[in-house]
Parts: structure tokens; sequence; C-alpha cells
């Protein structure tokens, strides 16, 4: 017997065990593992308004201040009349000035001017500052994986019981200073605050999101199985339901041949030839460039479940990702050279939890002469190949699957410590194999 | 490794000397450091073989294990390293001054400053290389758990009274060194290739030998030459000339000579044990006391040429004038010091096996937060530094060309002058992003208001003076940069903020573990019957 | 996937050839194998390994010997370590299985320790195959194999593998047993140690797939392998589970990949060889003629790694000062072409390598022309 798999009820399946451990259930905690594009933000936001509805007082911990004002932002247009606190720091610009046209939302920077609002926002940094005699009875902890196991040391005596959700296939958190002397304690403070929560408490209830809304039908099988193998999801929408076209024609150039082969298949590999470069490789900036502007000049509309019409393919649906703060600037300065400004580019480090239609990805492994364990960690590579509704197209010089055959192999390892899986450089040359099917050569 | 220290190591090739990579001393040496070269057995955990130590460089004291599975010999051994290390630390514990801390009110929960006793100076232990640092801390573990025969009358194999005392030294000298920017306990390697770039990888710059043949490389050689005898010459008889700065000996040191000289010995002993009257006793003694100067000679042999090397390497280091925050870190240094006189003086019990989850994340935030004020303290100090964070975006120098008196919008205006600089750097500035410069040894912030059109070469910065002025109207004199200034700014700080107060371990939450519990007393390792060689 | 028989048997030939007449093959042990993981991309290695050269004879006869060499006292101690764990057979290690890999199965009490004596290392193989076999399907009993034989294919012939152990739960799958003598302190031990165990022990997993993959049902080859030290500064043992999936796939795609050994043979000039009898000249021309990619990082996993330090470094190249310097010099390879460019003397300003340098050395003056007066 087969049965269609049906991505909403798949999904509605899950976000309702999710709601009902995290309201009903006995467990102090319960932890949700969400794929790019799984509707993350969304269990969020419903969560904290069905604790708000459930008369529980609940904290919010995010790590970042953009993730913060984006939950506030998202709580605000759900559910307008619920009283918000956004505690943030003293410092000028601490929360983004859209917050004040919120009428319900209050600001402080002190935790004290906020006590008795149903629901208070703010970021892991800033709670560690906080003092409470009397905890709150519930926290949603967002991005957990990405929080360091000594971040939640810090707030975990704020709250009675916890919602933790995040991606675990995202960047890791890291130290810029050795903590080897630790590794393989249960509480390895720079260890992700997840494996430390689950390591003491291996009995709570883990949730997974099974299906991807962000990622189409041609990106959910490769970032699954690349980077997902023990825990695979699916796409929330088939190969029919989505579809980029341009209205101007095809040039004949490399730019313009990967950009149809994108808008076809979902995948795009512009591949320059073989060289040894420096991080900002001029030629590979250019090919950047010039994919963004041909994407931008061709008229391009994407078609989606959203909306039976055609949307516009506009500046503010691409994005480029790279690996370095250089190269996203030497990416912006050519932008700007050919006249596009208002495109996002930035390190994948930022791109996490972002999403657009179409994004251009400068690999990190182009041009490289060696490999580092920088470049090829897996995150990285995740966070770049799953940020995008439509299409993705990867621009890289030739000669990264030798690079990585030639990667020495005589990594250290610490005793008791979980093994990260997948690994890195496997991750690497399975979205290659992939990336190959898709190969553009480049002629300008 | 940045360009700017690739380029130095490029160029140490094409001289054949090595290159400044530091125009200061950024650590901080001792008057009187107490040097300490050990030498261990292969294929065993902390089985001393002997140590070369002392505070005159003309008069080392030799410790030496002639049997390194005895278990007796092997606390001598140590009774007679605390007999030289703990006089040394005791006499730092003594000389204090009066200082003030921050300390939480129990009662009232407010900050208040209290008195307290701060040593005046610091003991420092120097060792050859980074190995050298990992064995101190293995000793300091080995010892710390030993009971003495007054801790414990059952004890199979007490120790003698001081070791489990100097356990707890080593093992808190080897914790600090793990701090960066510290030097309660340096190794030589790491202290000389911070200052000099040579014409090898990082790798061989281990070796302390070939080290400082590049930094100094005799009359008439280069050196890549030296470095390379340094490495690999060896004697008629197969021996290293340079033999390795330990802990660890050459294996053919361990084959020709010391297994050989060991095998003596324990016969020698064991026809010592069965001699059958006075006169065979007083004969077979006399070849022990030959077998023991024998394997005493050996070890001489490979510790004395590394001896030598710290010292020259501490020659070498103070020809360079000291950084202007080295006092700063060292006297850190010196409340880490003080701190632990105080938890022993306080009868608190040795550091545990592993740190608890509450320590481990205390401990892991300072070292973060002093790499960053190291890392900041370094640029400040030095030119060279500086020049690399130019280099990568954080920094940048430039001569000030205007500056336009500006107000704040607020009921008491004040000063936020504009200064234009124009600079050949490239820093990665974005709309109001703070910078820093030092004015009096105190950082000024600034924010970027955006850039001018240049006519000539570089840049034109336009920045905004936000602090530092005074509380007047007027600015205070010297506030403001003025036409014409050479100055340098960071994006990075120039001081550190705490961190936030983590829980007390008894209150640690459940996501770590909950409440360690009491606290119990770490029981001694288990002693088993030495398999002897 | 082993290249077809007649073309294996030309390869064998003509590795023969390259080791000299009457040079027997140095057989390739686990550690071996492990370290052709250390520099995939050296060509030189990959053809002396694949040829079963011996290059610690190879780096004598060419004037660099290595030095690689083990002290007499670690190894007495290794083996009175080894002896001590599989003492009263092998009771203490057993336990040790149980306890770290296998909670939920009976108790060891009595495993049974078969005779794996056999004539020849291919006789030693066939006695441990037949032995795995018969404990596999001997359900319900721990059988202890005290180092068993394996073979596992390298580049088209057998190389011979004796982990110390390996054990047969009482549910047929099978473990491969480590036993190392550098301590577990409080739990945790050096960590470049272990990822060296590992690597070695995902070579003996590799060889036990082959031979479970013979037989059916094919037997689970475990993945967690069981890592047996000294306990603290004691000679008791005590083991942790190691996960080596890592290091096998690594290890297998390298082995996979010895197959290429056949295309550096083939762009080998004709009657290279790489005999240590030859004259050191002739020798030293044969080692040149295949390229080697020398880092600082295979003076600890080489034996020729003297010999080709000493020519990178008379090449100039850059990498000899580690393989992280190219990273942000983008075509330039070597010491002179990196300073001259530095310099302003040769380079495209347009290149942003060029450019970095150029700026680099300009700030690098500049501070050490100021001396010592930090900026204020």
């Amino acid at each position: 017997m087969t049965t269609v798999f049906d991505p909403g009820a798949a999904a509605a399946e899950a976000t309702d065990a999710i709601l009902h451990d995290t309201l009903h259930g006995t467990a102090r905690g319960v932890v949700v593992d969400s794929p790019p594009g799984a509707g993350k933000s969304t269990l969020v936001v419903r969560a904290a308004l069905e604790l708000a509805d459930a008369g529980r007082p609940l904290m919010i911990v995010a790590q970042t201040n953009a993730q913060v004002d984006d939950l506030v932002q998202r709580l605000a247009e759900k559910s307008p009349e619920l009283p918000v606190g956004r505690l943030h720091s003293s410092d000028a610009d601490a929360y983004d000035k859209a917050l004040d046209d919120l009428p319900n939302v209050r600001k402080s920077a002190k935790a004290g001017d906020l006590t008795g609002l149903p629901v208070v926002i703010s970021t892991a940094a800033k709670w560690a500052h906080v003092k409470t005699d009397e905890p709150w009875g519930h926290a949603i902890v967002d991005e957990a994986y990405q929080m360091r196991s000594d971040a939640l040391l810090a707030v975990a005596g704020l709250f009675e019981r916890a919602l933790f959700v995040g991606d675990p296939g995202q960047l890791d958190p890291f130290s810029i200073v050795g903590g080897e002397q630790w590794a393989g304690l249960s509480y390895d403070p720079s260890a992700s605050a997840v494996t430390t929560l689950l390591a003491h408490n291996p009995e709570l209830p883990q949730h997974r999101l099974p299906v991807s809304w962000r990622l189409p039908a041609s990106a959910a099988p490769l970032v699954s199985d690349a980077f997902y193998p023990y825990t695979p999801f699916r796409s929330g929408t088939g190969h029919q339901d989505r579809s980029l076209a341009f209205a101007v024609p095809s040039d004949g150039s490399g730019p313009d041949r990967v950009i149809d082969e994108a808008a076809h298949s979902g995948w795009g590999l512009l591949e320059l030839p073989a060289r040894h470069t420096p991080r900002t490789d001029p030629e590979a900036v250019r090919a950047v460039a010039t994919v963004v502007r041909r994407l931008l000049d061709r008229g391009g509309a994407a078609t989606s479940e959203r909306s039976p019409d055609a949307t516009p393919l506009t500046a503010d649906r691409v994005a480029v990702g790279t690996a370095h703060r250089d190269q996203a600037a030497a990416v912006r300065a050519a932008l700007a050279e050919l006249g596009v400004t208002d495109v996002t580019v930035d390190t994948a480090n930022r791109l996490q939890g972002r999403e657009y239609d179409v994004t251009v990805v400068l690999h990190p492994l182009s041009g490289r002469p060696d490999a580092t364990a920088f470049h090829l960690e897996t995150g990285r590579l995740c966070v770049l190949a799953s940020r995008h509704r439509h299409a993705c197209i990867v621009v890289c010089r030739a000669g990264v699957s030798e690079l990585l055959d030639a990667y020495p192999s005589t990594e250290p390892v610490q005793l008791g410590t979980l093994v990260k899986f997948p690994d890195g450089w496997e991750a690497n040359h399975a979205v290659l194999a992939r990336l190959r099917e898709h190969r553009v050569g480049w002629s300008p | 490794m940045s360009l700017i220290s690739t380029l130095a190591r490029l160029e140490a090739v094409s001289t054949g000397r090595a290159q400044a990579a530091a125009t200061v001393r950024h650590r901080h040496l001792a008057e009187r450091p107490l040097v300490l070269v050990p030498l261990t057995t292969a294929g065993e955990a902390g089985a001393p073989l002997g140590a070369l130590v002392g505070t005159d460089r003309d008069a080392p004291r030799l410790l030496v294990v002639p049997q390194p599975r005895d278990r007796d010999l092997r606390f001598a051994f140590l009774a007679e390293l605390a007999d030289v290390v703990l006089p040394y630390i005791d006499a730092y514990a003594g000389q204090v001054e009066a200082a003030e801390r921050n300390e939480t009110d129990p009662e009232t929960g407010k900050r208040v400053k209290v008195e307290v006793e701060l040593c005046a100076d610091a003991p420092q232990l120097i060792v050859p290389s980074r190995p050298g640092v990992d064995f101190l801390r293995l000793l300091g573990r080995s010892m710390r758990f030993r009971r003495t025969a007054e801790q414990d009358p059952e004890t199979p194999y007490p120790a003698p009274p001081r070791v489990p005392l100097l356990g707890r030294w080593l093992t808190h000298f080897g914790e600090r060194a793990r701090v960066p920017g510290s030097s309660l306990l340096l190794a030589m390697t790491d202290v000389l290739s911070r200052h000099w770039a040579t014409g090898q990888s990082t790798l061989e710059d281990q070796h302390l030998g070939a080290l400082l043949a590049w930094i100094a490389p005799p009359e008439g050689s280069t050196g890549a030459e030296a470095a390379l005898d340094a490495e690999l010459a060896r004697d008629a008889k197969g021996q290293l000339l340079c033999p390795p700065a330990g802990p660890a000996t050459d294996p053919a040191f361990d084959n020709k000579l010391l297994a050989p000289a060991i095998e003596r010995y324990d016969r020698a002993r064991t026809a010592l044990a069965a001699a059958e009257d006075g006169l065979e006793a007083d004969d077979r003694l006399g070849e022990l006391t030959a077998a023991e100067r024998g394997i005493r000679d050996l070890v001489l042999s490979r510790t004395l040429p590394t001896w030598e090397k710290v010292w020259q390497g501490l020659d070498l280091l103070r020809e360079l004038p000291v950084g202007a925050h080295v006092e700063e870190r060292w006297t850190r240094d010196r409340w880490s010091f003080t701190a632990h006189r105080d938890r022993i003086a306080a009868g608190e019990p040795p550091q545990p096996r592993r740190d608890d989850a509450v320590t481990a994340a205390n401990k892991l935030a300072s070292r973060e937060r002093e790499q960053a004020r190291l890392e900041a303290q370094e640029a400040l100090d030095d030119p060279l530094v500086m020049a690399g964070r130019r280099l990568s975006g954080e920094a940048f120098t430039g001569e000030v060309i205007e500056v336009v008196m500006a107000y704040s919008e607020s009921k008491r205006p004040s000063p936020r002058p504009l200064v234009t600089l124009r600079t050949d750097d490239r820093p990665h500035l974005g709309e109001r992003v703070k910078v820093y410069r030092s004015l009096g040894g105190k950082p000024q912030t600034a924010e970027f208001v955006g850039l001018e059109d240049s006519p000539g070469d570089g840049a034109l910065l336009v920045l905004r003076i936000l602090d530092k002025m005074g509380r007047g109207k007027e600015p205070e004199a010297g506030s403001v940069p003025e036409k014409g200034d050479r100055l340098c700014f960071t994006l990075f700080e120039h001081e550190q903020r705490g961190g936030p107060k983590l829980p007390d371990p008894e209150q640690t939450p459940w996501t770590h573990g909950g409440p360690p519990g009491e606290a119990v007393a770490e029981a001694a390792d288990p002693t088993t019957a030495e398999d002897v060689l | 996937m082993p290249p077809p028989r007649t073309q294996g048997k030309a390869l064998r030939q003509r590795l023969a050839e390259l080791r000299g007449p009457g040079v027997p093959a140095k057989a390739l042990d686990a550690r071996a194998l492990a370290a052709l993981a250390a520099n995939p991309g050296c060509s030189r290695r990959a053809i002396l390994d694949g040829a079963g050269v011996n290059k610690a004879a190879l780096a004598g006869a060419l004037g660099s010997p290595s030095a690689f060499g083990q002290s007499q006292f670690a190894l007495t101690r290794g083996n009175a370590f080894e002896a001590k764990v599989k003492a009263d057979g092998g009771a203490e290690l057993l336990r040790l299985v149980h306890e770290k890999l296998d909670r939920g199965a009976e108790p060891p009490a009595g495993a049974s320790v078969p005779d794996l004596s056999a004539a020849g290392p291919e006789g030693r193989a066939a006695r441990t195959a037949l032995a795995l076999r018969e404990a596999t399907a001997a359900a319900g009993t721990w059988t202890l194999l005290d180092h068993p034989m394996l073979a596992l294919d390298v580049a088209g012939s057998p190389a011979f593998l004796e982990p110390d152990a390996v054990v047969v739960h009482p549910d047929g799958r099978w473990t491969v047993v480590e036993i190392k003598s550098f301590p577990m302190l409080d739990g945790s031990a050096d960590p470049a140690k272990v990822g060296a165990a590992a690597r070695q022990a995902a070579v003996y997993v590799l060889a036990l797939e082959e031979v479970a993959a013979r037989l059916d049902p094919a037997p689970v080859v475990r993945h967690r392998v069981l890592l047996v030290c000294p306990k603290d500064f004691s000679n008791l043992p005590t083991a942790s589970a190691v996960d080596v999936r890592k290091q096998r796939a690594v290890t297998g795609r390298q082995l996979a990949r010895l197959t290429r050994v056949q295309d550096i043979a083939d762009a080998l000039p004709e009657g290279t060889c790489f005999s240590p009898e030859l004259p050191t000249a002739e020798l030293t021309s044969a080692v040149e003629s295949v390229p080697a990619t020398y880092a600082p990082e295979c003076l600890s996993a080489c034996e020729l790694a003297f010999h080709c330090r000493t020519r990178s470094r008379e090449a100039g190249a850059v990498t000899a000062l580690g393989r992280s310097v190219r990273a942000e010099l983008g075509g330039l390879t070597t010491v002179e072409d990196v300073l001259a460019a530095a310099r302003g003397e040769t380079g495209d300003p347009e290149d942003p390598a060029v450019a970095a340098l150029r700026r680099a050395a300009r700030l690098r003056a500049e501070a050490l022309g100021q001396e010592a007066a930090p900026c204020r």
C-alpha cells in the first residue's frame, strides 16, 4: 500500500505534538529540531501565543538582537493586543526603531520595568545579567543549537521549563580560545546548549519538524541527504508548485546559461577554470556580480504556492553568500560597479535563518590552494545551500574535488565527544557531485 | 597566518636569519625566574627520569631517578623537587602589599571595596617547550591527591610531606598557563616564536635548538644550516648533538646509553642486596654509586645543553624593551598567585580531577576575556602588531585634515566634534560603527559618519568624537584632535567588560545536571605493583 | 573496486620493477594504510607505498635517513600492558567490551579463545576467517580472537593486517579492539594519539568488512571500536568506545583512490627504479621523477620527509613553511616570487594577492621604522 505524503498534515501533526508536550507535558524541557525553512519561527510564535493564552508567564531567549526584534514584530503581527516586553541593552540603537510603532510593545533596559507582562523577549547575553527571585514558569529558547552551553548555564536559573528550538545542521557555536580540557564532559562550556541539555536530560521529548516550506522540491532531497542523513525531511511543495521564469531570453553567456539551468532545475554551478587565487578572487567575484546583475535584468518572475500570480524577482529577493567578510565586501563593491545596491551580500554566519527566492553562492573552497577545517565546516555549506525558495547558483573554480581528495585527514579525537555527522568533507563531496550535474562553464 | 608574519618568515628564509615579529617584549620576565628542564621516561605517564632546576644559571641543581620504575626513588625525586620549588614559591608568598578588591557583600548584595593582601611579586617558572608545560601539569596531577603518612597512616606508598603541596602548585601553574597573556609559567619556545619569525614552519619552531639557531645563528652559518644541525646532527655514537628539549628523550639515547646504564644500576642494586658481609657490601655499594653516577652524568649531558639554551633565550628576550601593558597583565598573574596561596592557607582541598559546570564556564569566559585583552593590548603596545590589525581592516592610521566643532542635540549640548582623517588603510567601517583611540592611556570613542570624496590618494573618513572631553560645553584642552595630528583608531575595544555572573556551583541548573552535591574528597590514585623493566 | 585481473597483473609486474630486482615488497600494515590519509595529495608517497617500497631504506640510501625510532622502554611497557589486558583468557578485556559497548548482552563468562595459528599470513588469514564464521554461528557466546590476521585488498595486492584483538558478541556482531599504552587520565587521553588509533582501527574495520561480506548473511562489523589504555598513572586497563565512522569513510575513499597508482606508474620514465642498491644520484633522480607535495606535517608521518623537505626548500616552495602560508598568496608559490611581488619588482598590481602583499610589506616597513613608538 502506498500513502501519498501530505506535507501539511505531517507538519500539523508534528506541531500539535510539540504544543501538547509544551503545554500539557510533564517534562521540564522539550527539544525541537527544525531543518531549514521548516517553520521554526511560526512554531515559536504559536507556542508563545498559546502559552500566553494559558496565562503562563513566558520569557523568550534568542541569540541576536535582530532575531529578537524579528520575533517581537511577528508576535505583534499575529496578536496586536498582546502586551510584549522587549528587554534590551543600554547601548545606543539597542533595538530596531520599528518597534516604537507597536503600541503594546514595552521596551526597557531593566527587567524590573517589564515584570508582569505576559511575554518578555531578549537575547541570551542580556538575560544573563537578569536577577530574579521568582523564575518564569516557561521559556522558549530559539536557535538553541547556535547557543553555547555556558550561555544556557547563565540563564537556565530564570525559568522552570523550556521549549528549545533550533536547526542542528547550521553552524556550531565556537570559542576563540581552546577549551579542549573540557571536551568530552557533559557540560563542556563551548559545546552547544542542546548537547549539554540532552546529555543531562536524555529522557526529554524530542521532536522534529518534518517539512521544509522554504526549500523547493529540487533542493530538499539534496540538503536532507547531505546534511541530515539520520533525520531526513521533505519539501512542502512539489516540483510543479514553483517556477521561475525570465522575460529576457538568454544571451548565451555563462551567467545566462547558469541562470536558465538553475531556473529549470533549482541548482546551477558556474564553473571557472581551475586556478589558485586569494580569497577575493577578482574573476569569481565578477562572475558572482554578473550573475546577480543578469538575474535582475532579465525580468525574473517567481510563481509559488503563495499566490496564483507570479511575483517579480526583485533585488530584495536575491542574496549572495560567501565564507569570509572580505569576500562579501569585494562582491558588494563589484555589484556597486554594476549599479546593483540593494541585494543582500553576507557571510554564512549572518545569513543563518534568512530566506530568499534566489541565492548566489561563492563556494567556500573556490580557488583555494588548501582546504581548512573552517572551509569544510558542514554547517557553513548547509547554510549557504539552504537559503533559497527557488534556485541556488554556486560560483566555483574547477578543482575543488581534487582539493578535497588531497585534504589530509589527521584530526585529533577527543574521548567521549559525540561525532558530528555528517562530516564536512563528505558533505562537500556529496553536494559537489550533485552540483556537477548542473554545471555550466564560464564564458562571459 | 597574517600576510605580515608570512612576509617576515619569507624574509627570514631569504636573509638566513629570523626577523622581528614584535618590536617590544609582550611577556613579563621575572628578575629571578626558576628554570626547569624535566626529562621523562618513555612509555609511562608521569615517570620522571630527571631534571635540571634552579634560579642561578651557573648553579643548576641536578635531580635524577636512576630507576624510573621504582616508586621510592620517584618519590625521593619529587621530594627533592619540592625542596627546590616550594622555597622559591614561599619567598613570594610572604611579601605582600595592601590592595583593594570588589566583592559582593553577602548581606546587602551590593558591590563593596574590600582591603586585601596582594603578593608584591610572583614566582615565574620557565620550561624549554610546550610539552614541558604539559609535563608539569601531569606531575601536578600525579602528586596532588597523594596522601602523606600523616594524612593517612594506612596508605601503602605514603608520599613525602611536601609532595602533595607541590602537586597543587604545579597544577595551579599549569592551569594558569592556559590563560592567554599570562606569564606565571612560560614555555621558552612559545615566547621566542611570539617575538621572532623564523624561516621554518611553526611545527619546526617547537624545537628550541632550531628556533634559537634561526634567531642567533653562530658566526659564519645561516639560520637554516644551524637549525638543520640542531635538529639532526649526531656524534660518532649516533647521539644527537643537540638533545631534544624534553621531556621526551631521543629513542637512540634510551636504547644505546640509558638502558645499559639502568641495567648496570639494577644489577648493582641486586648485588648489594645479596651481599653477605660488610666488606662485600662496601665493594658493591661502590659499584652502585658508580652506576648511579653514570646515570646522573647521562641525564646531565641531555639536560645541560637545553638549560643553556633557555638562559640564552632569556638573554635575547631581555634585549627587547618591555611592552607598556605587560606590567598590568603581570599584576593579574600576581592576583592569581595570591588567590591560590590563600586557598592553600585556608585549608581548601586540592583542585578536583575535573571542573564542575560552573567552574568550567567561568574559566572559559575569563580566558576569552583575557584573549581579547591580550590582542588589544599587544596591538596598542606594538606598531608591528597594529600593522597586522590595520592590514586586516580592524584599525587605521591617518592624518587629521580638518576638525569642525559640533554639538549634540540635547537640552545641555555637549561637544561632538567632527574630525576628517586621511588614511591609506582600508578599515571595515559601516555607518555608526564605533572606533577607539588611546588618549592618555584611556580609550576615546568616536563613531564613523561617512566618507568624503578624496581628491588625492587614500580615503577621507569623517568621525564624530563622542566622549572623554569633560563635562563642560567646551571640550577640555587636548581632548579633541587637531589638524595635522597623526592618529590611530581601532575597531576593537581597548578594555574588556566583565561578563555576567554565573550561578554558584550549588545553584547549577537542571539543564547542566543540577547541583554537584556535597564535595567528596578525591581519592588518591590506586597504586599498582610496577612492572620492572 | 579492484581493477580487472589482467590489468592488476600488469600493474603488479610494473610495481615489482619499480622496487628493483629481488627487492621484496614491504608489507603495508594498518599504521601505514592509515597514514595514506596524512597527505593523500602526494603522488610520491602513493606510488612508493603502492609499490611496497621500503621508504626508510630509501631515505637512508638518499642520504636523508628518517628519524623514526622507538624507545625500548616504551616497547617493553607496551607489551607488558597488552599481556596484562589479555591475561586470563581475556577476561578483563571482555568485561570492558561488555561494559562499554554491549551492556544489554549476557556478561561474558568462559568466552572461547580459538587458536589462530597457521602457516604464513595467508594461512593465518584463512584460519581467522574460519574462526570468525564459527564464532558468529555460535549465537549467545562471546569469542575473543587474539591477534587475528586479516587480508585487505590494496591497489590489487593483498595487505595483511594484525589487529590486537577482535571480539565476536553473542549477537554475532564484531568489534575491533585497539590496545595502546598511552594513559587515559581522568577519562581523557591525548587527542592526537586517540585520532591515530581511530584511523588505525578504521583500517581493521574495513578489512573485517571484507571478511564479513563473504559470509551469508553478512555479520555486522561495529563502527564503534574499543580503545583500551592504562588508567591514570597505573597499569590497570580502562577503556573507551570510539566512533570510527568518519575515519572509516576517509580511509575507504583513500584506498579506493590508490588505483591511481596505475596512472602515476604510467607517467614514470621507462626503467624507473627505487632500489636502495642504486647509486645515490640515480636514485635521487628516480625519486624526483614523481612529484611530491611536501608540508611540515610530513615530518611526523613519512620516512622520506627530510629528503622532500630539503628539495622543497631548495626549490623555494612557500609550503615548506606550512600549508596555511599559501592561503593568501594566490598563484605565487615560491619565496622569491612572493618577496619580489611584495617589493614591487614583479607581479600585476591588479592581482589582489600582489596588492595585499605590497600593502603588508609597506605596513610592516612602516612599523619597523617607527622604532617601537606605539601610536597614540
